[in-house]
């Protein structure tokens, strides 16, 4: 950057444009061509592109140095921060880069996104510490540790490159999503926060709480700051359930896939999914009926009485020794 | 038109801060910002937040000797006394807030070695405490309902009848242009690095705040005191925290000799910031450098303790210059950094103009003087954040209420129209960095009467160039690149106070070291600078002094 006589690179860059000034508004790809220094990042060169070739391209950017969380957005169809992402490990052989605004969130202006599906996701988990009591003087006491554990949940600067490439927002926009919960796990785990039950109990029975993730690891794959949401989603459900919270399909879910891996040594597929919604649960087995029907129609029906596992024997070994180990 | 009792210009630490305040006092707020909260500056500070802690029996003042010894003698120690003593209940209070702070073997707050004091007063979050402050301040202002005007871009004070009774602001997300009237309004708006190039500074730090005061009649003191931080980035000017140094690591020059050994021979790497930055600049400049760096080196605390204690300094290490810190040392160069000059304010944050006030980096109390210590930029955000808010809840019940007067953003909707109709001109981008470059240039870690008067004439010819650029989007919807023609005005009026107030000083105090003129001169310049927004004065700056409050620490030969 410093350097004026260094060498320069091309950069070849596909921009999904935006216009909301137009009556319903106006997309269009725009393609761009620049000249940067060899380090730069992708923001380095929309900057150049911003500033030297066509200043009526929007997107947020601030301190370059990814603790700011402006920057998000896809390259490649991929959720990233742009400050972080140098040109050089993306395309390096002068690919064009396509570069589009993060998903699942409202378009405002080319680059720019909406903030409000992000803050509104994160104000529904109560985003502060509720301690019991307030020290008269002096701090908390916590030890280093769990201090420290936090940290991977502070790491968080908000950017919603996990927001933007969360599978499960895609279908279902009242998920909490990963960004909020993994701020949720941030309280349930900081041990002066007095709410964790209560808070454990709301994101366990909460329409689009803990249990909507699907595991897909986008989230963790897309996070810049190593939060890795879906792995904190993963610790929350643990702590709901040692909690005592039994009563999600969730958590029959979990139970029944333990269960039927370790009696036969494979998924029962049929009863996972009825021990999943319950088998009390009249409404939500009619919703299963016309999947189950159709499936048989394809023959894609798993059949009701599960073969067992050829070495089945050796899968309830190992179930075995690692419930001897817990 | 809106109306508030406090309306606060920015939303990082200090208005944060401030802003709680005020809501606690049960006062209408509400907090205006160019970006999000989150997006705010002072994220980027890493290293810490100074404090002793007067509840464990540590005594203020060994923290106040450390600061005003810092600051080469130029802080009002009456400030500073403030600083020092309210600085424990201050970092207390947001650990109760809910920042994890490190821990010692008891579970109480642990410390960490910080630059410029003789002892480990400095509490820290890894390498990101002004993200882990700032997120937590974020997570209160959520608690406390906090009203943000998010994405609005000031653009003037409202000034009634000699006091400050709004701002007009463009919605950038709209493109329309409002009236916010308010009984009093706090800058909090952040530096103004991007003055300079290259500068650590986010890109949003143009000085906005600065400029609106000055341009409000209220001086900018000191302004010629510019931080060069010692530990920057190689190539890409991203700041490596003085957490490197303080938790042990070295400076090397190109024979892997320690350097600071010969100008600071105690206190080694961790002497003043000033100090370190010169020490490298010398050996980059005498040829013991390696490609325009020095070197630092942290090989020897281990993979397992920077990973914990440094991560982030790692992170951006390995992400941008393909560096493991655990196995080679990463090039460093002094970077611009801070500014210790601002907007002239007293120990609660009030300017001259009644009804307006200003904190943390935009603000100078004073209480970094000269040069600031690492770790104290956080301390005086939330010291001073609380003090203004306060203040401004005491003051707002002496004010009538608001006027319906719309001249203001009459005026200000015909000066941007203009703007946007301007023929197609020079790239606001083009003027910036030429403006930029050439104070970075003159206005260096060492200086002299000649670089000087070249940072002038380049900002004469940029000031000359001011009504020719042009701005390119003519749209209303998240339009930057007016935001950034707005900016550049803002930036120039900060420049134009640098170069009067470095002119100005005749001696070398601090981060003003003049090549030409070496030694500090109590006698003459044991003094402010300050500067006034005058079109009748040359270059259109008036400049006077005034002297520094010295309450019990005379000034001694500064040794590190």
């Amino acid at each position: 950057m410093t350097d004026a006589t260094a060498n320069t690179m091309k950069v070849k860059l596909k921009i999904k444009r935006f216009d909301p000034a137009e009556s319903g508004g106006k997309t269009w790809w725009q393609d761009y061509e620049v000249d940067v220094h060899p380090d730069s990042t992708v923001l380095d060169s929309l900057i150049e592109v911003r500033e030297q070739n066509d200043g009526t391209l929007a997107l947020r950017c601030a301190c370059r140095a990814s603790i700011c969380g402006s920057c998000g957005m896809k390259v490649n169809g991929s959720a990233k921060l742009v400050c972080k992402t140098r040109v050089v490990d993306v395309a390096p052989n002068g690919e064009q880069l396509t570069i589009e605004p993060m998903g699942n969130q409202h378009v405002v202006r080319d680059l720019v996104v909406s903030l409000d599906t992000f803050f509104s996701q994160i104000n529904r988990v109560e985003p502060y510490l509720q301690p019991s009591f307030v020290p008269e003087s002096g701090e908390y006491t916590a030890s280093n540790e769990s201090m420290e554990n936090l940290l991977t949940g502070m790491n968080c600067i908000m950017c919603g490159c996990c927001v933007s490439d969360c599978t499960v927002l895609e279908v279902d926009a009242n998920f909490i999503g990963p960004a909020a919960l993994a701020k949720a796990w941030r309280f349930t785990e900081d041990p002066r926060d007095s709410k964790r039950d209560e808070r454990l109990k709301n994101l366990n029975d909460e329409d689009g709480g803990m249990w909507d993730c699907t595991r897909c690891m986008k989230c963790v794959e897309v996070c810049p700051k190593g939060v890795a949401p879906m792995d904190r989603i993963m610790e929350l459900r643990e702590a709901a359930i040692e909690a005592g919270n039994t009563n999600t399909s969730g958590y029959h879910h979990t139970e029944s896939f333990y269960n039927s891996v370790k009696k036969h040594g494979r998924l029962d597929e049929t009863r996972l999914a009825i021990d999943s919604a319950g088998w009390t649960n009249i409404p939500r087995l009619l919703d299963l009926a016309p999947i189950g029907i159709a499936a048989m129609r394809k023959g894609k029906l798993p059949p009701v009485f599960p073969h067992k596992a050829e070495d089945n024997k050796k899968v309830k070994d190992l179930y075995e020794r690692v419930e001897d180990a817990d | 038109m809106y109306e508030h009792d406090v309306l606060i210009i920015g939303g990082g630490l200090a208005g944060l801060r401030a802003a709680v305040e005020v809501t606690r006092a049960g006062a209408d707020v509400a907090v205006i910002s160019k970006v999000h909260p989150v997006r705010s500056h002072s994220n980027a500070a890493q290293g810490g937040i100074n404090a002793p802690l007067t509840d464990r029996g540590e005594d203020w003042k060994g923290h106040a000797f450390d600061t005003i010894k810092g600051s080469d003698f130029l802080a009002d120690q009456d400030a500073v006394e403030v600083m020092s003593s309210e600085a424990g209940e201050a970092v207390l209070e947001l650990e109760r807030m809910g920042v994890i702070f490190s821990r010692d073997e008891n579970g109480k707050l642990g410390t960490r070695a910080f630059g410029g004091q003789k002892e480990a007063r400095t509490y820290f979050v890894g390498a990101i405490t002004g993200s882990a402050i700032l997120h937590v301040l974020f997570e209160q202002s959520l608690k406390l309902g906090l009203n943000v005007y998010e994405e609005w871009f000031v653009t003037k004070l409202i000034i009634e009848d000699g006091a400050c009774r709004g701002v007009v602001s463009i919605d950038l997300k709209t493109g329309e242009m409002h009236t916010i009237k308010a009984k009093a309004v706090i800058i909090a708006a952040g530096g103004a690095g991007r003055v300079f190039e290259p500068s650590t500074n986010a890109l949003i730090c143009t000085g906005d705040g600065l400029s609106l005061a000055y341009r409000a009649g209220v001086p900018l003191m000191d302004m010629e005191m510019i931080q060069y931080h010692p530990t920057t980035l190689a190539r890409t000017g991203i700041l490596m925290s003085e957490a490197a140094r303080g938790e042990g690591g070295y400076l090397l020059n190109s024979s892997g000799e320690r350097f600071m050994q010969k100008v600071a021979p105690e206190y080694m790497e961790l002497a003043s910031r000033d100090v370190v930055s010169r020490a490298e600049q010398t050996e980059i400049d005498e040829g013991r450098g390696v490609d325009g760096n020095v070197l630092l080196d942290l090989r020897h605390l281990g993979r397992e303790y920077i990973e914990a204690k440094l991560g982030y300094l790692q992170e951006v290490s390995v992400e941008f210059l393909g560096i493991d810190m655990a196995e080679q040392p990463v090039p460093v160069q002094p970077g611009m950094h801070y500014i210790m000059g601002g907007i002239k304010t007293n120990i609660d944050g009030e300017t001259v103009v009644p009804g307006l006030y200003a904190a943390g980096e935009c603000a100078n109390v004073s209480v970094h003087g000269a040069n600031r210590l690492g770790a104290n930029s956080l301390l005086d955000t939330v010291v001073f954040g609380r003090r203004s808010g306060a203040h401004a809840v005491e003051y707002i019940k002496t004010v009538g209420d608001h006027s319906k007067s719309e001249e203001d953003i009459k005026s200000e909707k015909a000066r941007i129209q203009a703007l946007l109709d301007r023929p197609k001109g020079e790239r606001v981008a083009t003027v910036r960095n030429d403006m930029a470059r050439g104070m970075t240039k003159g206005i260096g870690v060492f200086r002299d009467q000649a670089s000087m008067e070249g940072a002038l004439e380049n900002l004469v010819n940029v000031k000359s160039r001011m009504d020719g650029f042009s701005v390119e989007n003519k749209g209303k919807v998240f339009n930057t690149d007016l935001m950034f023609a707005l900016e550049l005005e803002f930036m120039v009026d900060c420049a134009e106070a640098v170069v009067a107030g470095a002119l100005t000083r005749k001696e070398s105090r601090g981060a003003h070291y003049r090549t030409d003129i070496t030694e500090r001169d109590d006698e003459n310049w044991l003094k402010h600078t300050l500067m006034y927004k005058d079109e009748t004065a040359e270059n259109g700056v008036r400049v006077e002094t005034s002297d520094v409050t010295i309450t019990q620490w005379e000034p001694i030969k500064r040794v590190y």
